[in-house]
């Protein structure tokens, strides 16, 4: 076991030290069914009589299906179902909508056109894998090819060839806006003040999870009119939702099997193979197989999406960053998955740990014909920081300071408030540069050496200053006109501390059945309500911030509520399911919410007061 | 097809079976003798998770021909403890942190065993060379490599 240094000699005052397993080696509980070989991952499930499921792919990144032949195959030896995306119950899904995120946006089995290069079009069961290929090799589509965007800012111009119907001007929607907002601060009046204005731009290509076990999935009927699946997923109880959604099933009717998995990092939550599995033991009665070859893994498999990060900093004399505005565009490929979340989840990470005054961010959610992105190692965050360690470096050289130096200069203390509203808390960036310094034997000044996380906040750098917002960039405004992606000049501005007027409302989840009961949680509403209306107070003393709900401006939709949610009044009166009677506590049709503490560490079902973190303007219902 | 009669021994056990001409050794072995150690990666010979040894050489299964391993010895990881005590090569893995998810660790200790098998005191470059056919994406290799070579230094008295 390598040997891990502990340096508590850091923020001693802090913890007990009374830690009874970290840095102490332990043997995984599943290690010796590893060496033994005995570990069981899916496919080490063997059944009589499995069948096996192939796809007929497309080659093309962008075509309609005019015709599909499966004639011959159909008299192919072996073949015992041929699957069409008709046999698909509900062939339209997004993943997120099973918290209510976004639209359904992509089929199971792609019928009417295909909007990248592998996406399946027919399904194949036969006897044996060699007959199930040979089969699809024997199937003939006529295809009508049209013309493909594969760049990010490409599929944004007007005139781009539309990648996904369901979101037409190829980007998701946030709000009323075709990109995420982020707005603290008025940037342009920071680049006006600066020695320095540092610009570059980052480029992070796909990366494909390849993990050693390829994608797949074995279900069978089961004695009981259920279905049995053993799967690879990374997400067990994602993929049963989405199978059970896709097929129109009660989730009750499938028995998910998992929990060994030969290797994921992000690609295996995506739930392509469960539902196909499943479907396919639903249309045979037999136990089958839809297992990915390599090929596929590498072609179909979901990666973690390209980026492209343009980053211009307003900068000090003396090395302090003032202003800092992100131009950022995800590729989310031909569908949406998990990219409008990531983005969301970058969004408040910007603008990395430093404090910074002056902060704007656009970021997109594009649409191109590549392979749709997924999940990937804390996909969302590791782009964006790539690029920002790279710029803060470029920074460094710019003004002529150390780079270790500029970091502790910059970085965040306890206290401070960041771009999301959020305070900064537990900051250790500080402390983590001198160790990395001391180590490298880097040479760092005195006052750098010196530095603390626990000092250097101040109730300047508490509050939220004076915000420009604006209104560039609405949803399908770049279909007419070539509109500058990056954040705009602010045309008015909301007034510091203060909170946006007109927020967005809850919308709820996207199925009332999915509704949390606030009464099983013992939380009350109007707990919740009395802690929204709190006034927006600066924490008053260091070290121990007073819980306070700070003002904030809606990052995702600065202003007034979506046109369509303000149209329409929200049925968000009575949404629990009739069948479903909740307890003393009436359920509203808003998720329940328990105060916000700024104090206490994030909990799960604990949201700050009025904010969801997964909010779309233009929901199904 | 024709399916043809083949024997050959599975760690030490004597094993017939019928095999279609096209048939790979690592299909063979998962679905119709029932050993599951060799995995399935890539089914064309890149990633080495199928690894077992024919004779005392590391072969890809996936990749070998069923119908030519008649009245050869084959190993896999089934036969690699004697009953529950395990070989120093499990051992090291268990207590090098050498495996993660789990999936390439057969394939990496049939490489590895083949090795210690022809050189019981390899130096760190032929540890490495000897399992360069074999893909990790979790664990990494580092802590495989030491894991071989605290295995090689152990074997003697942990084999005994």
């Amino acid at each position: 076991m390598s040997s891990v240094e502990f340096r508590k000699d850091i923020f001693a005052d802090e913890r007990d030290d009374d830690f009874n397993e970290i840095g102490k080696p332990r043997i995984r509980q599943d290690i010796l069914g590893h060496v033994t070989g005995r570990s069981r991952y899916y496919d080490d499930h063997l059944f009589d009589g499995l069948l096996h499921m192939r796809c007929v792919r497309s080659p093309h990144h962008h075509a309609r299906i005019r015709s599909v032949d499966a004639s011959a195959a159909e008299r192919m030896p072996g073949v015992r179902r041929i699957v069409r995306p008709s046999d698909v119950p509900n062939n339209l899904n997004t993943l997120l909508s099973l918290i209510g995120f976004g639209r359904d946006d992509e089929p199971l089995i792609a019928s009417g056109k295909v909007a990248y290069r592998g996406e399946p079009v027919l399904v194949i069961i036969a006897e044996t894998e060699a007959q199930a290929r040979a089969a699809c090799n024997a199937v003939r589509v006529d295809w009508e090819v049209l013309p493909h965007v594969l760049d990010v800012e490409e599929a944004i111009k007007p005139g781009a060839p539309t990648v996904n119907e369901t979101y037409p001007n190829n980007t998701f929607d946030y709000g009323r806006f075709d990109h995420q907002k982020l707005r603290f601060g008025d940037v342009r009046k920071a680049f006006r003040e600066a020695a320095h204005v540092v610009e570059a731009e980052y480029q992070m290509s796909p990366i494909e999870q390849a993990p050693v076990e390829t994608c797949g999935a074995i279900a069978a009927p089961e004695t009981n009119d259920r279905y049995l699946c053993h799967t690879g997923t990374q997400a067990l109880f994602f993929s049963l939702g989405t199978t059970a959604k896709l097929l129109d099933m009660p989730s009750s009717k499938l028995h998910f099997i998992g929990g060994t998995v030969g290797g994921g990092f992000g690609g295996k939550v995506d739930s392509l193979t469960e539902p196909m599995a499943v479907l396919g033991a639903m249309l045979t009665g037999r136990p089958v197989k839809f297992q990915w070859d390599r090929e596929e893994e590498m072609q179909v498999g979901a990666p973690r999406g390209g980026e492209r990060w343009r980053i211009r900093d307003a900068v000090t004399a003396d090395g302090h960053i003032i202003g800092r505005e992100f131009t950022g565009f995800f590729d989310s490929g031909a569908y949406t998955r998990l990219s409008s979340y990531a983005i969301q989840k970058g969004t408040g990470h910007l603008p990395g740990p430093y404090w910074i005054p002056n902060v704007a961010s656009n970021i997109y959610c594009v649409f191109t014909n590549r392979t749709p992105a997924t999940a990937m190692r804390g996909f969302g965050i590791t782009g964006v920081d790539f690029a920002i360690e790279c710029h803060m470096d470029r920074v460094a050289e710019t003004v002529g300071i150390d780079p270790i130096e500029l970091r502790i200069l910059n970085s965040y203390r306890d206290g401070d408030m960041k771009p999301h509203r959020r305070l900064a808390k537990n900051c250790a960036l500080v402390e983590c540069c001198q160790v990395v310094a001391e180590k490298a034997k880097w040479p760092i000044s005195q006052e750098a050496r010196s530095a603390s996380s626990l000092a250097g906040s101040s109730p300047e750098r508490a509050s939220i200053p004076d915000t420009a917002v604006d209104e560039e960039g609405k949803i399908g405004d770049r279909r007419n006109r070539e509109i500058d992606p990056a954040p705009a000049p602010g045309t008015k501005t909301v007034p510091a501390g203060t909170r946006q007027p007109g927020e967005m409302k809850d919308a709820g989840p996207q199925r009332p059945d999915m509704m949390p009961d606030a009464a099983a949680l013992g939380l009350k509403r109007d707990q919740a309500s009395a802690q929204r209306q709190m006034p927006a107070a600066a924490p008053s003393a260091r070290g121990a911030p007073q819980p306070v709900a700070p003002a904030q401006v809606r990052p995702a939709a600065p202003a007034a509520a979506p046109p369509a949610a303000a149209a329409q009044p929200q049925p968000s009166a009575p949404a629990a399911p009739p069948a479903r009677e909740p307890g003393p506590a009436p359920s509203t049709g808003q998720p329940a919410e328990v105060p916000y503490q700024p104090d206490k560490p994030f909990q799960r079902g604990v949201r700050r007061p009025g904010v969801s973190p997964f909010l779309s303007g233009s929901r199904r219902r | 097809m024709a399916r043809k009669p083949i024997s050959f021994t599975l760690n030490g056990n004597e094993v017939s079976i019928f095999v279609g001409e096209s048939a790979n050794l690592m299909e063979e072995l998962r679905r119709n003798v029932g050993d599951l150690t060799p995995k399935h990666g890539c089914g064309q010979g890149t990633c080495g998770a199928c690894t077992v040894m024919v004779d005392g050489e590391p072969q890809l299964s996936c990749i070998t021909l069923a119908q030519s391993v008649e009245g050869r010895s084959i190993e896999t990881v089934t036969g690699l403890s004697q009953g529950p005590v395990l070989h120093a090569l499990q051992q090291a893995f268990i207590d090098g942190f050498a495996a993660q998810c789990g999936f390439c660790t057969p394939g990496m200790l049939m490489a590895a065993k083949a090795l210690l098998d022809r050189n019981p005191r390899p130096s760190r470059d032929e540890v490495i060379e000897a399992i360069s056919g074999n893909i990790c994406r979790c664990t990494g290799y580092e802590p495989i490599v030491d894991a071989i070579l605290i295995a090689s230094g152990q074997s003697r008295e942990v084999r005994r």
